[in-house]
């Protein structure tokens, strides 16, 4: 936590006296270059390697009843087992996360009047995929909303997102309701971390540093929004520039804007090298995406060697004269198989 | 590599997604900041420019706080040249060209602000 904390600021730091002392060309010309390259081959190239990977086996882990007899209920998205079926458990797994909507909460209740004693005692948890969709789709819409930067003219699904967005019409500039909440659900899950000892004990550098990260980019986003704002008519003359391959002056650029575009690019470089790959990933699910027919189908290892059978009728060929001297029984006597 | 066709289905189109902003501009004319019509007869408007910019609007909001809350109908701005507190006679006095003022800024990056909903939106006098 402490490390991860330290590698944000001192990126933070980095960029800001990067952007400070002269080097914005190299801050937020350079490094976003460098980083999309890296991002989009990176991702690519890790989905070969899954994609290279064989999957030899159905791996059967459901939540409901497998295909069986007819008078047996299927629960056909937990258990696909045909195609169709499938399809609709990887949209439900990837638009509505619903393997974490099974997420379990286990406590040891020290006094339970049933047992007399301590008893583990398992609750559904709903927060954490609340949260996590929360997250997730107010990322999408604030990546959506970014879009105005990038096209000129402005397509007309961005500005109805927007007015969507701010539909409260809270405030000038409006409040968007997909920074607060993205603010709000990135805090949670943070805090879920360090709260939580049994997921703290389990945390790692590389589960706080993603979060940490996005923390800071939003935060730096919703500054340059609503506190400390950048004329966002420069910045579109220079994203666009980016987008043009002509990257336009960085001269007069905000701080706070170098600082973000920063720590965007970070994100993007680590993303593929991380635990944010399970974007492509969830398509690379085995338990997800593969439908669980191990009852109904015969399936053969398709990389298995030919096999080499000596049956007992060649063993018989191959030893009779030895077996027919030690007066083992036969199926063929010699002076048969001779004929 | 298994599954290939649907693999590769899969790069191409994550692909193209994230690289959108490169293609859907490519082979497009220069992006140029839209050019406002400033106002012909004031050369000074009530802070300096950068900070009109970007904080415009804020300044909207706390003018209409102060003129219609507070009653304090004086500002004095950071150069310490004191304007009276009103959009229609000191704002929108010298702006006085909606479309080739605020719109044309607005519309390039898509902002929409509901201030006409109440307000009369200047026409632009000749």
């Amino acid at each position: 936590m402490i490390a991860a904390l330290a590698m944000v600021a001192l990126i933070g730091c980095i960029a800001w006296a990067g952007a400070a002392g002269g080097l914005a060309f190299l801050f937020s010309v350079v490094l976003p270059y460098v980083a999309v390259i890296i991002f989009v081959v990176g991702v690519i190239r890790r989905m070969v390697y899954w994609a290279k990977s064989p999957v030899p086996f159905r791996i059967p882990t459901t939540g409901g009843q497998e295909a069986s007899l007819d008078f047996i209920k299927q629960e056909k998205w937990d258990c696909p087992c045909t195609k169709g079926q499938t399809v609709v458990r990887m949209l439900l797994e990837v638009l509505t996360f619903r393997s974490l909507f099974r997420n379990t909460h286990a406590e040891v209740l020290l006094n339970d009047p049933v047992n007399k004693g301590p008893r583990v005692v398992y609750y559904s948890s709903k927060w954490l995929w609340v949260f996590a969709l929360l997250f997730h789709y107010c990322f999408l819409v604030v990546f959506i909303r970014h879009f105005r930067f990038f096209m000129d003219p402005v397509p007309g699904c961005i500005t109805l997102i927007e007015t969507l967005d701010g539909l409260m019409q809270v405030g000038v500039p409006r409040f968007y309701v997909s920074g607060g909440l993205l603010l709000v659900a990135l805090l949670f899950l943070l805090t879920r971390r360090l709260v939580n000892e049994r997921v703290r004990y389990i945390s790692l550098l590389n589960d706080y540093f993603p979060l940490l990260l996005l923390i800071c980019i939003v935060a730096t986003g919703l500054c340059m929004r609503y506190f400390d704002k950048a004329d966002i008519a420069s910045i579109k003359v220079f994203i666009m520039g980016l987008a043009h391959l002509s990257p336009a002056s960085t001269e007069g650029l905000p701080s706070l804007f170098v600082v973000h575009l920063t720590f965007v690019s970070v994100l993007l470089l680590y993303f593929p090298f991380s635990k944010l790959m399970h974007m492509p990933g969830i398509f690379f699910s085995p338990t997800r995406n593969v439908p669980n027919d191990t009852r109904r189908v015969r399936h053969v290892n398709p990389w298995n060697p030919p096999k080499q059978f000596f049956t007992y009728a060649e063993y018989e060929d191959e030893y009779r004269e030895f077996m027919a001297d030690a007066g083992l029984p036969l199926e063929k006597q010699p002076e048969k198989a001779a004929e | 590599m298994y599954n290939a066709k649907a693999v590769i289905v899969g790069a191409v189109i994550f692909a193209v997604l994230f690289s959108s902003p490169f293609w859907l501009n490519f082979g497009k004319d220069d992006y140029k900041r839209p050019d406002v019509v400033l106002p012909k007869n004031e050369k000074e408007c009530v802070e300096p420019v950068e900070y009109m910019r970007a904080e415009h609007m804020a300044l909207l909001n706390q003018w209409r706080d102060q003129a219609l809350r507070n009653e304090k109908r004086v500002y004095v701005s950071s150069t310490g040249k004191e304007w009276t507190i009103s959009l229609q006679n000191t704002c929108l006095k010298c702006h006085n060209d909606y479309a080739n003022f605020c719109e044309k800024c607005h519309i390039a990056n898509s902002v929409y602000p509901y201030c006409w909903t109440c307000h009369i939106t200047p026409e632009g006098k000749k």
